[in-house]
């Protein structure tokens, strides 16, 4: 029943990371020579069928680290690989050999969908610019509307505006599974949608992540639903990675102070037990006058002086980490742990 | 019992245009006492804006038909003229929203909309409205005030514009705040700011407010009593401990359900089937019941009539969850 596209074969073998980001990069220019760090020296990994989660607030630069993974615009700095294959460059695999393994959803459902054409079409494109036929490309949007649970025959005919928001997600969904690909890069897919109808295609991510062995990288201003999804988590602040690991983990024991003010920030749910203090006062600073040092040190309870210093490195152990100077035994932190205790 | 300060009876609300009438609101009974913080929680489009902007006289009056009865303060906002909505509005009804740029004004700047207002309403020299404005600025916790007064929205990060909006909203002291969604476009640091800034400043000033938002967590932080919207009616009203934490309605008791907070990382929520009716088509009976997992044959032949599960609960309901099927309807709106 499934006639998806078969997705391109793996290479590298289980244990070779599907993608892995080295130092990215991009700065957008202002006036005056002023520039907006976005993304600043950001690295991850992410293995075969797992999901890594993107949270961070506002203008922290989630959306533009997806748009660099995606090709959609140059980077200034780093390096993508995909299954060992690097991505551009004389060596690399090409951009088009990339989007046919990766593909993305957009937060923003209504205007993602070419408003005068029926879905099913906006759905066949991709498949179209792939290479199929006409009707083997309808063919196979109509597989994929099946895959997000919308009846093609009756959903496929319609224009984005007789559909709700809820479908025209699960549209779009459909869109970038039609390409067959290994992972999808989703920003803010469910954000705009209400719970009820966020139940509803998280629940979708997650059978078709099972059935279609995809990877996903999960960005969100929703904690809760960042955990929900994610296996590790990554958290941005200022266009830089400040913690990274399992979700459970990272949920439990927080080890940057942003991260953990992030959690104190969520409304209770419970009335009897109302939040009384807050976590961290002010707003985000913006991304072009930054904070000598740590970014986070002018909000940060715990910012002593040498938090202005230079701006700490990742670190901790194994796979959880934080770029905090508390993390670095003999950082000069007065809650970081002697160097004795690193040796 | 303290005389309402709000009390909304049967508003209907049908938008006519080139087709099918919209019926936003169907029978939308309300009240608030005094100091009360009532929240509205509701989907998308199920009427929570609307009903603010009834209570505001804000509705396009040739589209909008309106029925039932709105009570502030004991007068008939349905009745007034509009010499007497303007005296009322920003006085002593004041309204904020989720984009703070659709009350504050781009060429003026902070100080001089709040002191504008501050004479339009109360009079008073030019200098004692800046001192005023200034006042308030420094309670909203503007940091710098005296600086910001002098500054244009635009040059205030998304926290401080909202916080610059509630300054204005309050600067006359209104007796009524109404709050359409105003945390909803906030990061979650500055969203729980906002959240305890408002809770502060109803307690000092002794307000009631009316908060309208989807988020059951906000609901949980700020308000006092809870009504839930389905389809332009309300479908559920108590105090807040009680709806969110023994739901009478299925709906209330869906969405509660469906937030991915309450089920194991990974796990299947617990999701509401379907979708809401279309509101040029309501269902002759219970618009909730397609979608419901209790809807019995009367669900789908009459809306259910307002019953009272426990004291000072309301539900919409022929099976109210965890009470007795009742069919004695609450004759008078009671809170
Ligand atoms: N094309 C652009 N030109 C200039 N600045 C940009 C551009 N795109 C993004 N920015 C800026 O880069 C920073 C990061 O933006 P980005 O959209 O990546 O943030 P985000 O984390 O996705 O935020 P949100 O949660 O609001 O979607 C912001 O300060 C933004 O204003
Ligand atoms: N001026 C208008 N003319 C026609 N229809 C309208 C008008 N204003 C609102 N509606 C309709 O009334 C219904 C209720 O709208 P309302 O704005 O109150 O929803 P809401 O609960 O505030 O939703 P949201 O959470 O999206 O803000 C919607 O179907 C909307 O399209
Ligand atoms: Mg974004
Ligand atoms: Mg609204």
């Amino acid at each position: 029943m499934n006639s998806l596209p078969e997705p391109v074969a793996d290479r590298g073998g289980p244990a070779q990371p599907l993608l892995i980001a080295r130092d990215l990069r991009k700065y957008f220019p202002l006036g005056g020579g002023a520039r907006v760090h976005a993304v600043d020296g950001v690295s991850f990994s992410i293995a075969k069928g797992e999901t890594l989660g993107i949270v961070g607030e506002s203008g922290c630069g989630k959306s533009t680290l997806a748009r660099l993974l995606m090709q959609l615009m140059p980077r200034d700095a780093g390096e993508l690989i995909l299954d060992g294959d690097p991505v551009g460059g004389p060596h690399g695999i090409s951009v088009a050999a990339m989007r046919r393994q990766v593909q993305m959803v957009f937060q923003d459902s209504a205007s993602s969908l070419n408003p005068r054409l029926p879905v099913q079409d906006s759905v066949a494109f991709g498949p179209r610019v792939h290479g199929r036929s006409r009707s083997a490309a309808l063919e196979v949007a109509r597989a994929a509307l099946r895959q997000v649970h919308l009846d093609p025959a009756l959903i496929g005919p319609r224009y984005p505006h007789e559909l709700s928001g809820g479908q025209k997600q699960r549209v779009n969904i459909a869109r970038a599974l039609a390409i067959g690909p290994r992972m999808v890069v989703l920003d803010e897919a469910v954000s705009a949608l209400d719970k009820s109808v966020q139940a509803q295609v998280l629940n979708l991510l997650v059978q078709l992540r099972r059935d279609l062995d995809l990877t996903y990288m999960f960005i969100s201003h929703d904690l809760a639903v960042v955990r929900h999804i994610s296996h590790r988590v990554l958290v941005m602040y200022l266009g830089q990675v400040m913690e990274v690991g399992p979700v459970a983990q990272v949920f439990a024991a927080p080890r940057h102070p942003y991260t953990r003010a992030l959690l104190a920030s969520r409304p209770s749910m419970d009335p009897a037990r109302r939040t009384e203090t807050l976590a961290i006062s002010g707003d985000p600073p913006n991304p072009v006058d930054l904070p000598p040092g740590c970014r986070f040190a002018p909000r940060c309870p715990h910012a002593e002086a040498v938090c202005t210093a230079a701006n700490p490195a990742l670190a901790g152990g194994a796979d959880h980490l934080a770029a905090c100077l508390i993390q670095v035994p003999g950082s000069g932190h007065s809650q970081a742990p002697g160097l004795e205790a690193a040796a | 019992m303290s005389a309402p300060l709000l009390e909304i009876a049967d508003l209907d609300v049908a938008f006519h245009g080139d087709g099918t009438p919209v019926q936003a609101l169907s029978g939308v009974s309300l009240r608030l006492d005094p100091g009360q913080v009532l929240c509205i929680i509701g989907e998308s489009g199920s009427g929570k804006s609307v009903t603010l902007r009834a209570m505001m006289r804000l509705l396009p009056e040739r589209r909008a038909r309106i029925g039932g009865q709105i009570s502030f303060a004991g007068r008939d906002v349905l009745a007034m003229t509009d010499r007497q909505l303007r005296a009322m509005r920003g006085r002593e009804m004041a309204m904020i929203f989720q984009e703070p740029m659709t009350a504050l004004d781009p060429v003026y700047t902070i100080g001089a909309q709040i002191a504008e207002t501050v004479r339009r309403h109360l009079g008073g020299t030019q200098a004692a409205a800046r001192a005023r404005a200034l006042d308030m600025l420094e309670r909203v916790g503007v940091p710098s005030a005296a600086r910001r007064l002098d500054a244009y929205p635009h040059e205030l990060s998304g926290g401080l514009r909202q916080r610059a909006m509630i300054a204005l909203a309050l600067s006359c002291g209104p007796q009524l705040l109404l709050a359409d969604e105003p945390t909803t476009a906030l990061d979650a640091t500055v969203q729980i700011q906002v959240l305890l800034l408002l809770r502060r400043l109803q307690a000092e000033l002794g307000m009631g407010i009316v908060f309208v938002t989807h988020d059951l967590g906000v609901a949980a932080e700020i308000a006092d009593r809870v009504a839930v919207m389905y389809a332009g009616r309300i479908v559920e009203e108590g105090s807040v401990a009680e709806v969110l934490g023994r739901p009478a309605h299925p709906y209330t008791a869906g969405l509660l359900a469906s937030s991915v907070e309450h089920v194991a990382p990974g796990a299947e929520i617990a999701a509401i089937p379907g979708a809401p009716p279309d509101l040029r088509a309501l269902p002759p009976g219970c618009s909730f019941a397609p979608r419901c997992r209790h809807a019995v044959a009367a669900c789908d032949a009459t809306v259910p009539p307002p019953v009272r599960p426990g004291p000072g609960r309301m539900a919409r309901c022929f099976t109210p969850l965890g009470f007795a099927p009742s069919g004695h309807a609450v004759e008078e709106h009671v809170a």
